[in-house]
């Protein structure tokens, strides 16, 4: 191993992290939002929604992202009506186009996984906020989803570091995130063994904190499963 | 306007791009058929390391799951196509040849994809083995089996049918991951595709067919994977 070699690769591998992470956080958050979205729509009733919603996730958890990302950046540049379309500026944009293919892809997974942890509530819970007089939004907010997502989080912390690791495919079509700089270089210099390693340590070292974030979040919304805390104030005195 | 419509697309007569497609198709089935073999004999493995291997053993196990599930698949894939390429060069140079010997497309992606593939097959198998019952295996010592009639009749048979649903998805994400292998000029599905949208001026229609082609196939495999799982289940109970 050529460490200056390694150390030159591993400062032009860090400029482009922003970017990967740009990328993952971007397409999580709305991600998330559609999920949500899609994993009512399935458990709506509603016979044309739950339709709607098993195709989508159908059709996206069975083709590969790539050509989910083709389709969006070179796909629909075949139609005149998109290219003179207000939306234009935006699918002109290999970054957004990626961030689109991202989104509507993590949103099947992840819409799979809220659906579990909404069907996880125990339906005892439910009932005992009905019987307080919660309206159902409120249910909704208060009881159901705080529960849900505790249940659904380990299942989205995976699904989270796959997005990670899904960014890479963003290289494909031109943005230079973590592994289109690799590629470059790699390409540049046939050095394949040195650029992986640096490459990988990186994408390591996000998955891990990655992870140790989920743990976190996981840890502080189950109180209940924590030993409790010896009190030192005496009850009342804070008043 | 001279061009080609969509049913042009898929048709075999003169062309028609259908039995190129369909060669792509089967260059895709190959190559996740190839790693996942690949795949299968490295989770093999691996979980017998990790299952009552020594202690570096284990740490290795671990730690090639470990890197192998957090680094994209894509780099994994630049690491072995390029890679490859240099080490077939330098042994080339060793003989005396000079010049530059490419590593071939197919192979490189054959084994990135099994050495992804092999780190979650490991789990599988990990896990599928534990879940054998230990009374099971104590009952076939007990009628004086030896070390590999064991195996072959008892360990072997009850491992494959907890581990098969695993290995469906983990098949299931081969497939999609094969999709990957196009960035090296191997002339898979997609890369059919994108040959096909290039010299047509149609990206939209081709990468809809590419998809429903995955789709197709990935549907297919799904359900031979459920009879398969029914073969290995026969006389358990179910309630």
């Amino acid at each position: 191993m050529d460490w200056s070699f390694a150390l030159e690769t591993f400062i032009s591998l860090v400029a482009a992290i922003p970017l990967t992470l740009q990328l993952a956080a971007t397409s999580i958050l709305l991600g998330a939002v559609l999920a949500l979205a899609l994993a009512l729509l399935r458990l709506s009733g509603v016979r044309v929604l739950d339709w709607f919603a098993r195709l989508y996730v159908f059709a996206f958890r069975g083709t590969p992202l790539l050509v989910q990302i083709f389709l969006i950046y070179y796909g629909l540049s075949q139609f005149p009506a998109v290219r003179h379309s207000f939306l234009w500026p935006i699918l002109r944009e290999p970054y957004w186009c990626a961030v689109i293919a991202l989104t509507l892809n993590t949103a099947a997974y992840a819409s799979e996984i809220i659906r579990g942890g909404l069907l996880s509530v125990p339906h005892g819970q439910v009932e005992a906020a009905r019987a307080c007089g919660m309206p159902s939004f409120m249910i909704f907010r208060r009881i159901v989803l705080p529960l849900a997502v505790r249940q659904a989080l380990p299942g989205y912390g995976n699904e989270m570091i796959s997005m990670v690791k899904a960014t890479s495919l963003a290289s494909i079509i031109t943005l230079m995130e973590v592994t289109g700089v690799a590629a470059k270089i790699i390409s540049e210099t046939y050095r394949a063994i040195e650029v992986f390693v640096v490459a990988g340590l990186i994408y390591l070292a996000i998955n891990f904190l990655l992870t140790r974030l989920v743990h976190l979040i996981e840890y502080m919304l189950s109180p209940h499963l924590r030993e409790p805390r010896l009190q030192t104030s005496v009850q009342g005195e804070s008043k | 306007m001279n061009q080609p419509g969509f049913l042009d697309i898929i048709s075999f007569g003169p062309g028609g791009w259908g039995a190129a497609l369909l060669t792509g198709a089967m260059m895709t089935i190959l190559i996740a058929i190839s790693g996942f073999a690949i795949g299968s004999v490295i989770g093999t493995f691996g979980a017998w390391a990790k299952v009552s291997g020594g202690k570096t053993i284990r740490f290795i196990a671990d730690g090639y799951t470990t890197v192998l599930r957090g680094i994209p698949d894509l780099l994994v894939i630049y690491l072995f196509y390029f890679g490859g390429s240099a080490a077939v060069t330098a042994i080339g140079r060793f003989f005396g040849s000079d010049g530059f010997i490419g590593f071939p497309g197919f192979l490189a992606g054959a084994l990135a994809v099994g050495i992804t593939s092999g780190a979650q097959q490991t789990e599988v198998f990990r896990g599928a083995f534990k879940a054998v019952h230990r009374g099971e295996i104590e009952a076939a010592i007990a009628c004086g089996m030896s070390r590999g009639l064991r195996f072959r009749r008892i360990i072997a048979p009850l491992t494959v049918r907890h581990a098969l649903p695993g290995m469906g998805n983990v098949w299931q994400v081969v497939l999609k991951e094969s999709a990957l292998v196009s960035i090296t000029g191997v002339v898979e599905l997609l890369r059919q595709a994108q040959i096909g949208a290039g010299s047509t001026g149609m990206p939209f229609n081709f990468y809809v067919v590419a998809g429903a082609t995955y789709l197709a196939i990935s549907t297919l495999s799904g359900a031979l994977l459920q009879r398969s799982e029914r073969h290995f289940s026969r006389g358990v109970r179910r309630n």
